[in-house]
């Protein structure tokens, strides 16, 4: 192993640790935006609402998230039409692809969690607030979506890792992230040891980050399901 | 609509397909053998089983596959030049990639069988040692059948992530069906058609698991009584 060309690119591996985390933050907060509404509509018992929505997720949950990233970064110029509209300057960077296509994939993961936890809520907890005289909207806001969005929380967390793994591919579309300043590292040095194994190292850290993340988030709003002693 | 490149996107499915079922096999392997270490009484045997499917299950596939792709030549061309081999070795892609999914879903996989075999009644293997079996048929006759129904639907899970993992190995110039969607792209500078047809393919391939595992669920679950209709 030699210590000395990894020390010296630091700072390189600083910024694509950088570009990773916002990569990651961006597309989970636009997905997780998106899966909400889409959530609802997926449990809505009418066929022509939760069809078009259950087409969408299997679509995008068959097919690898490499296929999704080429579709928009390289698919899209294909079409005059994206040449000539507005979005054509956001669509050129590899950087809003990326955001893109990622935050698409992980709001089809995200619109499941969430359906499932909703179809999940056990029958009693809406009897129970109709029986106390809510209206529909209010089961909706006080019961249902708070009931299953705790819920949701060790499904979403295992998401969050997935999707953590998921941005590696950005270096695949030119971007620079940790993986992307990995490879970078290699081919200036071609010490490929030690440029994956850092990067390696430092996902891992942030992999391990996450669960506890999820653990403290999971004492504080899932105490009521906790096993009692 | 495909300008005669139908017939080279299907041999790099079977490309495809071939990595896929070759890293099921090295993974089915190793998520045995993990699973049965992290079960057995030696604390060192646990320890390092732990070590395999937390450190592998933290970091990026594609990080990994870089390490072993590049790192792997590295060492191999090192280690020839050792023993007296003059000429340089290429790493094959496809054993690179198979190696490195497989390495990685072993550690899923065995997550997978530990609680699969926890799931078998103790009294089941010693009921088997009482019939005068020896450890290797109550393996074989008695735990792997009861253990695989547990197994079958997480199995069937990581199968279609796997699948779908595959992709990646394009990146390290593997000749499967992403790159030669690639080249097909970059001849007729169609790039939708030829990705989004990549990704039929690997919808295809999903559906068809789906139903094959439906099918093996049902095989598998003869003489169980189910106690919900």
């Amino acid at each position: 192993m030699t210590p000395g060309p990894i020390v010296e690119s630091l700072p390189l591996y600083a910024g694509g640790l950088w570009v990773t985390l916002q990569l990651l933050v961006i597309s989970l907060a636009a997905g997780g935006m998106a899966a909400l509404p889409l959530a609802l509509l997926r449990v809505h018992p009418s066929r022509w609402v939760h069809g078009p929505v259950w087409c969408f997720t299997y679509a995008i949950r068959g097919t690898p998230l490499l296929v999704q990233l080429f579709l928009v970064y390289y698919g899209l110029a294909q079409f005059e039409a994206v040449r000539a509209s507005v979005a054509w300057p956001w669509l050129q960077s590899a950087w809003f692809c990326a955001c893109l296509a990622f935050a698409i994939n992980t709001c089809a993961y995200t619109t499941e969690i969430i359906a499932g936890a909703l179809a999940a809520t056990p029958h009693g907890e809406v009897e129970a607030a109709r029986a106390l005289g809510l209206s529909r909207a209010q089961v909706w806001r006080r019961i249902l979506l708070p009931s299953a969005l705790r819920r949701s929380l060790p499904a979403y967390g295992n998401e969050v890792v997935l999707m953590l793994h998921g941005t590696a591919l950005a270096g695949v579309v030119t971007l620079l992230d940790l993986t992307g300043a990995a490879r970078e590292v290699y081919a200036r040095h071609y010490l490929p040891f030690e440029a994956f194994l850092t990067a390696g190292a430092l996902y891992l850290a942030l992999t391990l980050a996450i669960v506890a993340l999820q653990h403290l988030l999971e004492r504080r709003w899932l105490a009521h399901l906790r096993p009692r002693a | 609509m495909l300008h005669g490149y139908g017939p080279t996107l299907l041999e790099g499915t079977l490309v495809t397909l071939s990595v896929a079922l070759a890293s099921l096999a090295i993974a089915a392997v190793l998520g045995l053998a993990a699973a049965s270490m992290r079960l057995a009484r030696s604390r060192a045997l646990q320890g390092l089983a732990l070590a395999y499917t937390t450190l592998i299950r933290g970091v990026p596939d594609l990080v990994l596959m870089l390490l072993v792709f590049y790192g792997g030549q590295l060492a191999v061309n090192e280690l020839a030049a050792r023993l007296g081999h003059a000429d340089y070795i290429d790493i094959d892609p496809y054993v690179a990639g198979v190696l490195t999914i497989g390495f990685i879903f072993g550690a899923y996989l065995a997550e997978t069988f530990r609680g699969a075999f926890l799931a078998v009644p103790a009294g089941q293997r010693e009921a088997g040692l009482a019939c005068g079996m020896s450890r290797w048929q109550v393996m074989r006759r008695i735990l792997l059948p009861q253990m695989l129904r547990q197994a079958l639907p997480a199995l069937g899970n990581n199968w279609l992530v796997l699948i779908k993992s595959t992709a990646i190995v394009s990146v390290i110039g593997l000749n499967d069906m992403m790159q030669r969607a690639g080249q097909a792209a970059g001849a007729t500078r169609e790039p939708f058609v030829f990705y989004a047809a990549a990704g039929a393919i690997y919808l295809a391939i999903t559906g068809v698991s789906e139903l094959g595992l439906r099918a093996l669920a049902q095989r598998l679950a003869v003489g169980v009584r189910r106690s919900l209709p």
